[in-house]
């Protein structure tokens, strides 16, 4: 039986690349459905009635949500393919937990260096790179997350890297004066054709998000 | 596996009781410390140097944080009775609402902490996760994980047993039998199950602790 694979989803965002990028590293073919936000489809409200968000996948017809909950979903299926997780419970403990940190943590704050100013911006500022940097000790001298391989904890972070010029730029900071292990780590997963193939060009991130800031009076 | 297990935590903590829980249900012995989380121990610090919380689960040594990663670690460790299903699908809805629980559960603690228009504001918050779960609530005499106890029962389990000490501190009435019933009977028979009843924080013992330790908080904040 031939699995039917869809995806709702929205190309700026780095929740949704995640699931992109897993789904590159195990080769499904899928079809993929770029949402307007501003105007969710019907799909999207029947599939993801509890939160209305994207990332959605839909295989065989039943939606998944969440976008770490999808990516270990689509670890578990298709298992013999590039296994995200350690087959070790002590280390799976581990790499969840640095995954819920890099979603819990990263997000409001790097939001608000675009959309915010003056003192909020420079609260968040220190937020941000407090936690880029305990994450840089986490992965100290390893070449991924995940150890020798790319992993589950990497392919929660790498989706935020097409956004490091929006952080750098509004933030007024660069990585690699702050936090200088991080972007040899990030050359290393681009180098992945999963991760090359679905991360946005930086540059472009940086205009949808100019474009945004007009949209909502935030210049 | 007679390696050793420890559980730091503190009694009036939702989030440790939830370890509590899924190593009672499968019947693991651990040796269990009391931490005063006015006055956290080196070796918590030592354990949970990121978040500095209980609880922290120390397995031979190694320490595992945050209480539904703990349970996902004892769930892969300890395969009696099992917390998860097996079918990658129900797992992935069981998951979806334990982080659904960890997002949404945040109001609940609000209300611990909160007062005037912030409160105001997780009450409402309260009231739209009460809404959600009871739509998706399981049938009567049933758990969210079927006919036993699951990892969603343990999730929302904590959220519901400590939402009634708040009520009761506040003087307010949120979870209501007559608005959520399903909830409410689930709940019911969540706090009555052998291995759950047996391990419950006192709820008089709790209102107390609260209380002065929101107060506490009031005068720390005026001065």
């Amino acid at each position: 039986m031939a699995d039917e694979v869809s995806l709702l989803d929205f190309w700026p965002s780095m929740f949704g690349m995640r699931v992109r990028v897993t789904l590159a590293e195990k080769g499904i073919k899928y079809e993929y459905k770029e949402e307007d936000l501003r105007h969710k489809s019907d799909l999207l409200l029947k599939m993801n009635p509890v939160h209305k968000k994207i990332p959605v996948l839909i295989h065989n017809g039943k939606s998944v949500c969440e976008s770490l909950v999808i990516v270990q979903y689509i670890d578990e299926v298709w298992k013999d393919k590039s296994p995200l997780l350690p087959s070790d419970p002590y280390q799976r403990a581990q790499a969840r937990f640095w995954a819920d940190f890099i979603d819990k943590k990263i997000y409001e704050p790097g939001r608000k260096l675009w959309a915010t100013k003056g003192e909020e911006q420079g609260a968040a500022k220190k937020e941000f790179l407090d936690i880029f940097k305990i994450l840089e000790g986490e992965l100290g001298d390893k070449p991924y997350f995940g150890g020798e391989t790319f992993g589950f904890v990497d392919v929660s972070l790498i989706t935020f890297y097409c956004w490091f010029y929006v952080y750098e730029t509004f933030g007024k900071f660069s990585f690699e004066a702050e936090c200088p292990k991080i972007l040899p780590w990030a050359k290393r997963c681009i180098q992945k054709e999963s991760v090359a193939k679905t991360l946005p060009d930086q540059k472009k991130v940086y205009e949808f998000v100019l474009e945004m800031k007009k949209m909502f009076g935030l210049d | 596996m007679g390696e050793e297990l420890k559980l730091h935590g503190a009694w009036i903590s939702p989030f440790v009781y939830r370890v509590i829980w899924a190593l009672k249900l499968k019947g693991v012995p651990y040796e269990y410390i009391e931490e005063d989380l006015s006055n956290k121990s080196p070796l918590l610090l030592k354990y949970n140097p990121v978040h500095k919380k209980v609880p922290a689960l120390v397995h031979a040594g190694k320490p595992i944080c945050e209480s539904m990663i703990i349970v996902e670690y004892i769930e892969e460790t300890w395969p009696q009775y099992p917390l998860l299903p097996i079918d990658p699908y129900e797992r992935a809805m069981a998951r979806f609402w334990v982080k659904f629980a960890e997002e949404k559960g945040d109001a609940v603690w609000a209300l611990f902490r909160t007062s005037g228009e912030e409160q105001e504001k997780a009450m409402k918050g309260t009231l739209e996760m009460l809404k959600t779960i009871e739509e998706h609530s399981p049938d009567a005499k049933k758990f969210f994980g079927g006919d036993k106890i699951g990892i969603v029962d343990i999730a929302f389990g904590a959220i519901g047993y400590w939402l009634g000490v708040v009520e009761e501190l506040l003087g307010v009435a949120l979870f209501e039998a007559h608005a959520f019933p399903r909830l409410h009977a689930w709940l019911k028979n969540f706090t009555e199950a052998p291995k759950i009843k047996e391990n419950l924080p006192g709820r008089d013992e709790l209102v107390v602790f609260v209380r002065s330790w929101r107060a506490e908080r009031l005068l720390a904040s005026q001065n």
